[in-house]
């Protein structure tokens, strides 16, 4: 499978498990590609043979009132938002489509959740089960189609942010919600410092807070859910309203927005919601009401690592940059070598996605 | 099930206990049989044992040092929070240390404005909610035993509650754990953002039954208290009308903050035990809570009860004040000692299903409690699909332990069978651990032993629970991961 040209959408499993097999007895590796829209971001570049598994697509089953969907891992997301318009409901961690070409794996592989995440979850939230296949070449299932399920240890939750690094995923499966009834956006004019201050305000309120982001020497606040609660929340806190909020929304989710634009490195902070952040960096897009900030440029690794840790958290070079180096921030000791030892119980050869979470993993 | 002679040559057991003497005030160990009583079993009491030695340290150096103790000496430990467990998931190991992390009951750090607290194990869940009131703000998983059972005890199981369809399960409101792995090093998990680096040993240490290392400090998550709940109550005279209604709920669009059904037996026993009012000739009855703004709530209030009476409901009640609230939730609080009240004993199964599911389900288990000749009164988180049959047997008779147990083994597998799974929130521990295969392929399980490996080589960790170590063939066990970090 390694290229998609003459492939029928549907269910390679096998193919994905003989081509892995035929890795494994060659002692070779492989890169698991699917839309591609990652490739360059996120992880470090991995010189692996690509694994092209796009084709193993498919939504197999969607249940509306259950608010459970299971599609292929290779599966658009744009498809699966469809599917989930029709019957007026969504994926509540408004995940980024690039275009059209992300997809349900690469998406659970990255962990990568838009604005509402602080609100209604990560996609890592929303994960009920996986199939995948491990780097042992066995093809494994966890977790399930129900909302609760403690019966052995989390794996798929495991999968979220792993990078493809423990196996190959085939098929997940999700818990959806609801649409909002409405969604309103307000705007205020105010410096970062008092944005932050103002955003943990407000999401300690019991108010339909569904997102709050910060640039510009702006900040917008979001609000979704029943519209008579939308609306009484509205006149209560003031601002003034965006028009066309839904697109400014998707700007952002998407990384459309100007200050996404360029090939400046790109990093990502994710540190306590209320955290000052001392040091400067230049301009900061700030989103996830305080847990999620951006900045841009070539700045030193160790004075982004101690800004962040001084804020409880962690940086990683998102885009951009030296895509050969450690993007992630280095661990300690022990906590290295449970990581390895972990990757080992799933991947002992090594064969999938070497190097692209970490260069010792 | 009793004490079985220790294994550990008698030296052995000598050392172990001068070098726990030696770092634990006489008072926090506990070495003699009759003093140990109230530790042999957790909440699930047909599985008991006795361990070497009970130890009950003061604080996160002493737990650190008792693992040292037992790292050097190859000594099982099993971690005990409260004993609320329903899975025999902290019954002592006759050859091992019963690690009560019960004095570690201090909340640490509360910050307002961030929504965190960070507190230790041995808090117990609902303190933590006690504590951040003042602050507008309350912890959401909200497990029934919720008075009793500590923060180290919810991670290790990601318990649940009525709540969980709308704010998630322990996994979902944690941000941060310290952890200390079997061999006493320290542990930092999580962080004070959303996320972390690496791979994500937050969602495999929570629900892992104290297999994989013992939880020191948690980090929470909190939400703002919602401005106002209500709940509506409605009665239908057939288990299928109820079921429909909950699913009528979902397709409206409303995710209500819990929705809870119970069948006729858990509303009569119940009702009696805690006059909430329920319709006593109903089939079966839904607790609908709706929570958020006062707008919202009444017009979600409105929209599920009209909802309920297009559905056929015999009844309808809606709280009409907070008092009226906490009496028609105290029904379905109380369901478990209430059904203990008409039987010597009951069994709590806790299988999830599809929701849409439950008709099928539910008939099946009264055809079974015919069979095996045992009643049940179900209560079921129907938001979710995790069922709670309660099965009434008298623990005094060998003949109806052997049944109730054939009898809960067949409901775990009708379970897996429709498409769900053998445990929602009260994990596996040593009771479903002949289940697992049914769940799980021979592969899963040994991916799961693979990764138990990775954490703990040697097994000292709650030896013999959660996860069936299938003794497979020493060559394929040894490649993956056991003698490489040796
Ligand atoms: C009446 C009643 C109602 C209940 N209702 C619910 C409910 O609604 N939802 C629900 O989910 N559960 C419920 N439970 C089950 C139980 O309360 C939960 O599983 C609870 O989380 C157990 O907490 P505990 O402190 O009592 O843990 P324990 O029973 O002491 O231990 C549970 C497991 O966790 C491990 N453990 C404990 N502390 C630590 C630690 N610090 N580090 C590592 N491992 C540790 C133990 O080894 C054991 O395997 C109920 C139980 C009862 C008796």
């Amino acid at each position: 499978m390694t290229e998609r040209s003459g492939l029928l959408d549907g269910d390679h499993s096998e193919a994905i498990l003989a081509a892995l097999r035929s890795a494994r007895e060659q002692k070779s590796a492989v890169y698991i590609r699917a839309g591609g829209s990652k490739q360059h971001i996120i992880g470090r570049d991995c010189a692996a043979t690509e694994l092209d598994v796009s084709a193993h697509r498919g939504i197999v089953d969607y249940q509306p009132q259950e608010l459970v969907i299971a599609a292929r891992a290779g599966t658009p997301l744009s498809e699966i938002v469809t599917a989930l318009a029709a019957e007026n409901q969504c994926l509540p961690f408004e995940p980024p489509l690039f275009g059209g070409k992300a997809t349900l794996g690469g998406t659970l592989a990255c962990n990568l959740s838009g604005p509402g995440r602080p609100w209604r979850g990560s996609i890592r939230d929303m994960v009920l089960g996986v199939q995948m296949i491990n780097g042992k070449c066995e093809q494994l299932n966890f977790g399930g189609k129900v909302m609760k399920n403690v019966a052995g240890y989390d794996v798929s939750r495991l999968q979220a942010g792993a990078l493809g690094t423990l196996g190959v995923l085939t098929e997940i499966s999700l818990k959806i919600l609801p649409r909002p009834q409405k969604t309103l956006t307000l705007r205020y004019a105010m410096p970062a410092d008092e944005a932050i201050e103002t955003m943990n305000r407000c999401a300690g309120k019991p108010k339909p807070l569904s997102g709050a982001f910060w640039q510009d020497e702006t900040l917008y606040l979001r609000l979704s859910g029943a519209a008579s609660a939308v609306d009484s929340t509205a006149l209560q806190w003031g601002g003034d309203t965006v028009e066309n909020d839904e697109a400014l929304w998707q700007e952002l989710r998407e990384q459309a927005l100007p200050f996404f634009a360029g090939d400046e490195p790109l990093w990502r902070f994710s540190v306590q919601s209320s955290a000052r952040l001392v040091a400067d960096f230049g301009p900061m897009l700030i989103d996830w009401g305080g847990a999620q900030r951006w900045v841009r440029g070539d700045h030193a690794r160790d004075q982004l690592n101690s800004a962040a840790l001084d804020a409880g958290g962690h940086v990683s070079l998102f885009r951009g940059g030296d895509r050969e180096s450690e993007l992630q921030p280095p661990l300690n000791t022990a906590a290295q070598r449970l990581q390895q030892q972990l990757k080992k119980s799933f991947d002992p050869d090594g064969i999938v996605n070497p190097g692209r979470l970490y260069s010792w993993l | 099930m009793n004490t079985a002679a220790p294994s550990l040559a008698d030296s052995n057991v000598e050392e172990l206990r001068r070098q726990l003497r030696a770092c634990l005030a006489p008072d926090c160990i506990i070495e003699d049989s009759e003093s140990q009583r109230p530790y042999e079993c957790d909440a699930l009491t047909l599985y008991r044992d006795l361990p070497l030695a009970v130890v009950l340290p003061e604080n996160v150096e002493q737990v650190q040092q008792v693992l040292q103790i037992c790292h050097s000496l190859s000594v099982p430990v099993v971690a005990r929070g409260a004993g609320t467990g329903l899975c025999a998931g902290a019954m002592p190991h006759p050859d091992g240390v019963l690690l009560s992390l019960s004095k570690l009951d201090r909340i640490l750090d509360i910050d307002p404005l961030a929504r965190t607290a960070r507190v230790q194990p041995g808090v117990s869940n609902l303190s933590i909610s006690e504590a951040v009131a003042c602050h507008g703000l309350y912890y959401a998983p909200d497990p029934s035993s919720q008075i009793a059972c500590s923060i180290g005890g919810n991670v290790s199981e990601n318990s649940g509650g009525v709540h969980c369809l709308k704010y998630g399960l322990t996994v979902h409101n944690i941000l941060a754990l310290k952890v200390l792995t079997v061999a006493g090093e320290e542990l930092t998990i999580g962080s004070q953002g959303l996320d972390s680096p690496g791979y994500d040993l937050m969602a495999l240490f929570t629900g892992s039954e104290g297999l994989l290392g013992i939880v020191t400090e948690v980090t929470v998550r909190l939400l703002p208290a919602p401005e106002i709940a209500r709940v509506v109550m409605a009665g239908f005279d057939s288990i299928d009308a109820a079921g429909d209604a909950v699913g009528a709920v979902i397709a409206a669009g409303i995710i209500p903050a819990g929705l809870e059904m119970m069948d006729r037996l858990a509303i009569q026993a119940a009702e009696d035990f805690a006059h909430a009012g329920y319709p006593r000739e109903a089939a079966a009855i839904l607790l609908c809570e709706m929570d958020g703004t006062h707008e919202e709530v009444d017009q979600h209030v409105d929209e599920v009860a009209q909802l309920f009476e297009q559905m056929g409901a015999t009844s309808i009640a809606v709280s009409h004040d907070e008092a009226h609230r906490e009496l028609l939730w105290k029904g379905r609080k109380c369901a478990f000692p209430a059904v203990g009240r008409i039987a010597p004993d009951y069994y709590c199964m806790d299988g999830t299903i599809p929701r849409g599911q439950v008709t099928y389900v539910l008939n099946e288990i009264h055809r079974l409690s015919e069979h095996y000749g045992l009643p049940v009164a179900n209560v079921f988180h129907a938001g979710d699909g995790n069922l709670h049959p309660l099965i009434l047997y008298d623990a005094s008779d060998p003949l109806q332990i052997r049944r109730v147990e054939a009898f809960g083994s067949e409901i775990l597998e009708l379970s897996v069978r429709v498409g769900g799974c053998i445990t929602g929130e009260h994990g596996v521990g040593v009771e479903k651990l002949g289940k697992m295969p049914s769940q799980f392929s021979a592969a899963e399980l040994g991916q799961f032993e693979d990764i138990k490996y990775a954490f703990d080589p040697a097994l000292n960790l709650n030896p013999g629970k959660g996860i069936p170590i299938l003794k497979r063939c020493q060559e394929y066990r040894a490649l993956p991961v056991r003698h490489q970090h040796d």
